[in-house]
């Protein structure tokens, strides 16, 4: 008789695989490090790789699924010219050479005549440091990456706040923190940081708590959900605020020492200098010390006044921005009583969360024994923090309001002493940066074959940076830095197609898009991009004339391009997570990495960047050609390692000068791909224990952080409480200075630059006045753990999880408006409805309703069938949000913060109306499925993927 | 052999540990498993329909969400659920062919698949739903505690633990010896009240899921510490700081 | 749990083969029926012919049917293999009792006969415990579905035994009995039914996932947006309606109208009782066909607990 034991056979040390090799995920932006193993040529297992300071050997649901991104069927075989009408998916398989000569071609023209003619628009790629300055060096101002629509609020908010921001720029000390208080995160670009260091601190049994309309992820495994209203966490911030300047529960040393707190501010109503600082005859903003009168602020013995009115030397009078920051949050508006209804948290609960924290902050202090340095030399035993950190995301960025919100929630740091000290919120290194770090961003005066000099996207510190014309027209297409949005720090990538379809300033010849599926989820509106895409002028041609895309993959962007230049797989390339741009680095140091091609192309695809390079000489950029016109870089790893952007700096910091001995600053070393190689793809430096805290202030860190090329100066960068940049804006808003805006802007920014935090209505909101009474649910997004935007689809695996997703709503709402789960709904707002099949749950705020970010899909994209679930029972919710604020006086703006440009997604406002029983079974909008691009190959019916099994 | 061997006292009771309490949902767990498996002592893990509706593969782990309580008061919890290598697994002792079995020496419950007829017999009787019928080959697969990871001397000794824990970012996922109770699974699992899925079935999981952690109400952090006057003695708070003595 | 139908036809067959195969083993060597003759051979032909029907429709539901010898091994473990084994050794006998028959050699046919219904009682008794065994299907887990294999095997078998006992003109003895099996069918059916629609559930989703503490449970998202096998196969799901209906056509159709039928042809005899044993034993067949099918379409598995909550 067979037995089973006896005849199974279980080869329990069979070799993972004949051949491993590190690289770096890129099932997503967090750059998690990877091991590769490989068998017979094919991917066999991906592992997290344990020596790797990003993920510790831990892998996500996307980054263990990405052999099946790699073997996708919707990849992308070879570079497409398109034959018939944009959007009908007709291309002509096209060699290289005529994709590079045709781009070449369309491009040279471009910019012999006029380089902002180019719209150069790129998604989450990790290589804007190339792109940028390719722009820059092309000559067109019109470049930008995704920042605009993801995350700019959190970025301007901290950099112009502490120097250093939320996203991916900072993060809670895991080992100390005692306290951790999150907003609006559904997964982070940490995706894995953050779920290791949960876990860390829940084993700690420190308090978690997330502040979230939806208790799902991360705060299904806080200690304490706070279910806010979507929109009014500023509010809240601010409330917390009130508490803790009422119960004077506030870090005085640390804002006297690490804060503009003391600085005193003119008071001059009606002046030209009106709320900016006084300052001395340096130029340096002054304090009032109680001994010596007004003198510079950066003084080491400084005993300031916090509170009253000075008189000047020149016998102007000021107050000290404590002072105007402490009257403005102890008005009664922002007692927990007067915001509790708004943001549908009690009041008394408001009041116990500000009193807990000021306990762990003030209470339980964490002390390391770690002498050292302060900026002005004077020795410290120990290390005093405030075991209470934050971090905050989309939740609070993408609304209309959320720039002041986020600036709130450092001001709440920065009182409750709680920034880049033990157990607080800590930066990530290369940052803290000055304050703003200066200059401004280039794009004026662009000329026919001529570079930009400078950075593109850069850091206005008042009018005279603003990219606009004199009348105050903006100069780039998107609007960014320009009087609608002065700091746009990252464009406003969601403008660009609508503008450049109005030709607002100006019509543009060439829009270059990599890695951005523009036409569907990233777009506000779907459909109204694809108008744009596909409008047509009198004379018959596009108004968008020529569109170039690279993508790796058929998504619903690739039937609109006119030349898809097919891009290779993570897998398949050379990558530089560089410190010029996106880098790895840590609270512990700074740090890179690098991705190498593990296995070969089997299509006729190129690395993106490397075609990039190319163009760049074909088009005889000069930092991309030698002297006598020939390319200088072979290809993308080529200018990795040689490349320059400052004597001794280049995209990697690890190992440089010619023995790479040196790190951060150092020749180029010809050998420094294989240096990383050989250290599992990333290179990071340790701080040394002394340097690892109060950066902003810390003389070691500073001296270092200068030597290796992080700064320029090692000087003290003093956090803003009170940001002197917005109130620049905000006087010439009101006449003052040459530089003017328009005036149907001035109400605008009179209102919105405040040089401390605010708390609006967001904007679309307050707009739609007494109409928004018909729409009364907040409608928001999630991303989902197991899904990257569009790109998971195409995945065999991830789209099990996630193939179609619902309507969530709180089951209390939707039994009294007789809506059961699985029932179909129209999900309507002033822009539109869409379909979808609700889900009941419990823990989501009663107002609020929400969905998976980008699960729905047009039909016949990503190489699915026309009846897959994405296309019918998926659904966007951006059918229903508009980039377009409603119509006011004066010409349109976009539907996005007023200082950032940043897109207010999570603004949106719905009714939920039952379907008839005859609407119900399949999503709407559902536009005609596309039709894949040549050479796709045929898709299996089943999948039994196994590396071990000889083909 | 489907009998199941004798128990004996102190045997190895390989297993895993699943913290309810961290599990953020992020389907790691599952991912990594297929993806380990798919070309592991189990392979293929096949997917019909891959690219089009009715996708449906077979996974050894998978996913769940649920809420419990109602409203605020509730809580959200994510619930992976995979073989749990039963001390009294029906799914052994209902198969006619001895293609299931479960191991002496370890405890862990596997099929082997070139003797498996593919009756599904086992599948109605694991009441836990763990067991993976893979129609493309017509046998049925499941969870094998990653038998070809935690043996394997390939694998540097650290990691010689099955892939979902190896990959769990929350670090949500333990494995260990369940029979001893010095183990720090064991340990874990007293210390949290881990507990074992339908008891009232008899099947005694080995596996234990530590449940969420009850939430104390939050503590009153007390008065303030602030020396000075009662808050609702100050009318203005501002004039706390006037006179206040500060440097640096 | 999703009807298959190759096992609701094997079922059927087999459990009315194996209870003729049981009359005729019985009633012969007891000299209760002719063992003379054609009847004996046409019958155990009949029941061989059903429960080899049976058996092959039951390698339908196999994955892998080549290997399905391999399923005699677990005797010792599994009710499925000693199901096997059970109609394997049984075709022994029956063969023997067949052939016997046919040679007319009475004295090896008694024993043989005998041997047979033991085992045909013994198969059929191991088909029951396959169902009763399975702890997480609280319907079949139920006392009474092993007297109900055994008592509706017999009920199709005497049944058949009476279509051919007045086929050949033996009397009315197998219609009575038949009857009279046919009204304990509908009342051990009837009893367990009140029985299971009664019975407490025996997990909630609250134990299948240990929450229970924190309050009632609900399923938030399931883990795949599609559904797959273990739904398809364990959450089939009648209508409450729909279920009530077909219990009543079992009821009424599957055994009160065959028993009425047979008893209304034992009291008229003749060539009418030929006419009505038909109508009976293709009313007791079909309704068989439909209990097996309620069988499964009304058993819930606990693994849909984890997907749709609840008890079962
Ligand atoms: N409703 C709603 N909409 C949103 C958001 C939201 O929260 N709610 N979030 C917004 C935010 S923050 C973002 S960042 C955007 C993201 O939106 P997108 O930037 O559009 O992101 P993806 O959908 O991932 O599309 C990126 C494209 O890159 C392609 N791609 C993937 N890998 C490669 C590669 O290796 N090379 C190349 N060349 N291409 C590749 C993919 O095929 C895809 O077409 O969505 C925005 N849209
Ligand atoms: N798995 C996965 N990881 C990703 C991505 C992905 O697509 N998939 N995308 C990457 C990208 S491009 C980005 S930008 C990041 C974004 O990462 P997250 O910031 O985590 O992005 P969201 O999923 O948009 O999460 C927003 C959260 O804010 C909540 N929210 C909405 N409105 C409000 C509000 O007014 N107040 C508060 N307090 N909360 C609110 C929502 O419920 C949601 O939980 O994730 C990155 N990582
Ligand atoms: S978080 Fe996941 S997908 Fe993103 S890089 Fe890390 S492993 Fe890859
Ligand atoms: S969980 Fe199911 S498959 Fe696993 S041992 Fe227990 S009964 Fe068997
Ligand atoms: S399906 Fe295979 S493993 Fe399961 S009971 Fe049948 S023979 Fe045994
Ligand atoms: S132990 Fe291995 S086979 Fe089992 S669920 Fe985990 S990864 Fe999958
Ligand atoms: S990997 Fe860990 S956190 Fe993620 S779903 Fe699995 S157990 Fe939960
Ligand atoms: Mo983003």
């Amino acid at each position: 008789m067979p037995d089973g034991s006896a005849t199974d056979r279980i080869a329990y040390s069979a070799p993972i695989g004949d051949e491993v090799k590190t690289t770096t995920c890129y099932m997503c932006a967090c750059r998690c490090g990877i091991r590769v193993h490989l068998k017979d040529g094919r991917v066999r297992y991906i592992e997290g790789n344990p020596d790797h300071p990003v993920n510790r050997g831990v892998l996500c649901g996307k980054g263990s699924a990405g052999i099946m991104t790699h073997y996708a069927p919707a990849r992308l075989t070879a570079p497409l010219l398109r034959v018939g009408p944009r959007g009908s998916g007709e291309f002509r398989e096209i060699s290289w050479e005529e994709a590079m000569e045709t781009a070449t071609s369309w491009l040279r023209e471009v910019r012999e005549r006029d380089p902002r003619r180019l719209a150069f628009f790129t998604g989450r790629d990790q290589s804007q440091s190339l792109t940028g300055f390719w722009a820059a060096q092309f000559g067109t101002p019109n470049f930008a990456a995704h920042g605009g629509f993801c995350s700019v609020n959190m970025a301007a908010g901290g950099l112009y706040t502490v120097g250093g921001s939320f996203w991916e720029f900072g993060e809670p000390d895991w080992e100390h923190a005692r306290y951790f208080m999150m907003f609006g995160v559904a997964e982070d670009h940490d995706s894995n940081p953050m779920k290791l260091g949960i876990a860390r601190l829940k084993a700690r049994g420190a308090k978690v708590v997330s502040v979230n309309p939806v208790r799902t992820g991360y705060s299904a495994v806080a200690d304490e959900w706070v279910g806010i209203r979507p929109g009014t966490d500023g509010l809240f911030i601010m409330a917390l605020i009130h508490e803790l300047l009422r119960e004077g529960r506030v870090d005085d040393q640390f804002l006297i020492r690490y804060t503009n707190a003391p600085w005193l501010v003119v008071q001059n109503a009606g002046g030209a200098d009106h709320g900016l600082f006084a300052r001395d005859d340096q130029g340096r903003p002054l304090a009032f010390d109680r001994a010596r009168g007004a003198i510079a602020a950066d003084a080491a013995d400084l005993s300031p006044l916090l509170v009253g009115e000075v008189t000047l030397p020149d016998g102007r009078r000021a107050r000290p921005v404590f002072e105007l920051m402490a009257a403005r949050y102890l008005d009664p508006a922002y007692a927990p009583e007067a915001v509790a209804d708004r943001c549908g948290i009690p009041a008394h609960r408001i009041r116990r969360l500000a009193r807990e924290m000021a306990s762990i902050a003030f209470d339980q202090p964490v002390e390391l024994p770690i002498p050292w340095t302060d900026v002005w030399g004077r020795r410290h035993p120990t290390m005093l923090g405030r075991p209470v950190a934050f971090h905050a995301m989309r939740g609070i960025s993408a609304h209309s309001n959320g720039f002041h919100t986020c600036r709130a929630l450092h001001l709440l740091q920065m009182l409750l002493g709680a920034v880049d000290t033990p157990g607080s919120w800590r930066y990530k290194s290369p940052f803290p940066r000055p304050i703003p770090p200066g200059p401004g961003p280039a794009g004026k005066g662009s000329r026919p074959n001529t570079p930009l000099s400078g950075n593109i996207l850069a850091f206005p510190q008042g009018p005279e940076d603003l990219l606009v014309e004199p009348d105050g027209t903006p100069i780039r297409i998107d609007h960014a830095f320009s009087w609608e949005a002065p700091l746009a720090l990252h464009g406003m990538m969601h403008s660009v197609i609508g503008n450049a379809a109005r030709g607002d300033p100006y019509r543009i010849e060439v829009l270059f898009l990599f890695m951005a599926n523009m036409a569907w989820n990233s777009a506000m509106n779907p459909l109204e991009t694809i108008r744009c895409l596909t409008a047509r002028d009198a004379s018959g041609e596009y108004v968008i004339p020529r569109v170039i895309y690279s993508d790796a993959y058929f998504s619903e962007t690739v039937p609109y391009a006119d030349l898809i230049l097919p891009d290779t797989t993570y897998l398949e390339r050379w990558d530089c997570i560089s410190l010029l741009d996106r880098p790895i680095g840590s609270a512990h140091g700074p740090a890179d990495a690098i991705r190498q091609p593990v296995v070969k192309p089997d299509r006729d695809v190129r690395p993106f960047q490397e075609v990039l390079i190319e163009l760049g000489a074909r088009l005889g950029l000069p930092a991309f050609v030698k002297e006598d016109g020939s390319p200088r870089y072979r290809d993308y790893a080529d200018y990795m390692v040689h490349h320059e952007r400052a004597p001794g700096i280049g995209p990697l910091a690890g190992w440089r000068g010619a023995d790479g001995t040196k790190h951060g600053v150092g020749e180029p070393n010809p050998d420094q791909l294989r240096r990383y190689i050989e250290n599992g793809c990333f290179w990071r430096h340790h701080l040394a224990p002394e340097e690892s805290y109060f950066k902003h202030a810390n003389r070691l860190y500073l001296e270092n952080a200068k030597a290796m090329g992080l700064l320029g100066k090692a000087e003290q960068i003093v956090l803003q409480i009170y940001s002197e940049p917005l109130q620049k804006f905000r006087l010439a808003a009101e006449g003052h200075g040459p530089i003017q805006p328009p005036d149907h802007l001035r109400a605008r920014l009179i209102a919105y630059c405040d040089p401390l935090p605010i708390w609006y209505e967001p904007l679309e909101q307050a707009a739609q006045g007494e109409g928004l009474q018909a729409y009364p649910f907040s409608a928001v997004t999630q991303r989902p753990m197991a899904m990257y935007h569009s790109w998971g689809s195409m995945n065999a695996w991830l789209r099990q999880i996630h193939g179609a997703n619902k309507l969530y709503l709180s089951r209390a709402r939707a039994e009294a408006m007789g809506i059961a789960a699985d029932d179909w709904v129209w999900v309507e707002s002033p822009h539109g409805r869409v379909k979808a099949q609700v889900a009941l749950m419990e823990g989501v705020q009663p107002d609020t309703v929400w969905t998976w970010n980008a699960i729905g899909k047009r039909a016949g994209a990503w190489a699915l069938t026309p009846d897959a679930p994405e296309a019918t029972r998926g659904f966007l919710l951006n059918h229903v949000i508009s980039e377009w604020l409603p119509a006011q006086a004066g010409p349109r703006l976009a539907n996005a913060d007023p200082i950032t440009g940043q897109a207010a997604w999570y603004d949106l406002r719905v009714r939920i109306v039952a379907c008839a029983p005859e609407e119900a079974g399949a999503t709407e909008p559902r536009p005609e499925p596309l039709s894949p691009p040549p050479g796709l190959p045929p898709r299996p019916s089943i999948l039994r993927y196994n590396a071990g099994q000889p083909r | 052999m489907t009998s199941l061997p004798e128990p004996q006292p102190g045997a190895k009771k390989l297993g895993l540990v699943i913290d309810l309490d961290t599990c953020v949902g992020c389907h790691a767990c599952a991912t990594n498993c297929k993806e380990w498996n798919t070309s592991g002592h189990m392979a293929p893990l096949p997917d019909h329909n891959p690219y089009s509706a009715g996708a449906e593969g077979v996974w050894f782990n998978r996913v769940h969400s649920y809420e419990a309580g109602e409203g605020e008061a509730g809580r959200t919890v994510h619930f992976p659920r995979s073989c749990l290598h039963c001390e009294q697994p029906a799914c052994v002792t209902v198969c006619p062919t001895g293609a299931s079995y479960k191991r002496a020496e370890d405890g862990i419950v596997l099929v082997n698949t070139d003797i498996c007829i593919g009756c599904q017999l086992c599948a109605w009787a694991c009441p836990y739903g763990a067991r993976e019928f893979d129609e493309d080959a017509g046998v049925m697969k499941k969870c094998t505690l990653c038998i070809d990871r935690i043996y394997n001397e390939t694998i540097p000794e650290a990691q010689r633990v099955p892939a979902c824990v190896a990959t769990c970012p929350a670090q949500a996922r333990h494995f260990g010896d369940l029979g001893d109770p010095d183990s720090a699974v064991s340990k874990l699992v007293a210390e949290r009240g881990g507990i074992a899925l339908m008891p009232e079935l008899g099947y005694a999981p080995v596996n234990r899921y530590l449940p969420p952690r009850r939430r104390a109400p939050a503590p009153d952090p007390g008065p303030p510490r602030d020396p000075g006057p009662l808050p609702s003695q100050i009318k203005n708070p501002l004039l706390r700081w006037v006179d206040k003595v500060l440097s640096r | 749990m999703k009807p298959a139908l190759s096992i609701v036809f094997f079922t059927v067959a087999s459990g009315a083969g194996y209870g003729l195969l049981f009359w005729l083993g019985l009633l012969l060597p007891a000299g209760l029926l002719p063992m003379a003759g054609w009847f004996g051979v046409a019958g155990v032909a009949v029941a061989l012919g059903l429960i080899s029907a049976g058996l092959l429709s039951s390698l339908a539901h196999l994955g892998r049917p080549e290997r399905a010898w391999r399923a005699l091994s677990q005797w010792r473990s599994s009710w499925l293999s000693r199901e096997g084994v059970a109609a394997l050794a049984t075709f022994a006998p029956a063969g023997v009792f067949f052939l016997a028959l046919l040679a007319g050699r009475e004295g090896v046919a008694a024993p043989a006969g005998l041997l047979a219904a033991v085992g045909a009682a013994a198969t059929v008794y191991c088909t029951g415990m396959i169902y009763a065994s399975l702890k997480p299907i609280r319907q079949w887990h139920h006392p009474l579905v092993v007297p109900g294999y055994l008592l509706f095997g017999a009920f199709t078998g005497a049944v058949l035994l009476a279509l051919l006992a007045a086929a050949f003109g033996l009397g009315a003895g197998p219609a009575l009995l038949a009857a009279l099996l046919g009204a304990a069918g509908l009342a051990l059916k009837r009893a367990y039914w009140a029985s299971v629609d009664a019975g407490p559930p025996i997990a909630t989703v609250e134990s299948a996932t240990g929450l229970g503490f924190i309050g009632r449970v609900r399923p938030l998202d399931p883990p795949h947006t599609e559904t797959n096998y273990l739904l398809r196969e364990m959450a089939f799901r009648i209508a409450r309606v729909h279920a009530a209906r077909l219990r009543r056509i079992v009821l009424s159709a599957g055994f009160m109208l065959p028993a009425l039928l047979l008893v209304a042809a034992a009291l008229f005899g003749g060539g009418g009782a030929l006419l009505l044993t038909w109508a009976a034993a293709l009313l007791a067949l079909g309704g068989m066909l439909v209990e097996r099918w309620l069988m499964f379409a009304e058993a819930t598995h606990t693994v849909t607990l984890y997907y749709r909550g609840g008890s079962v």
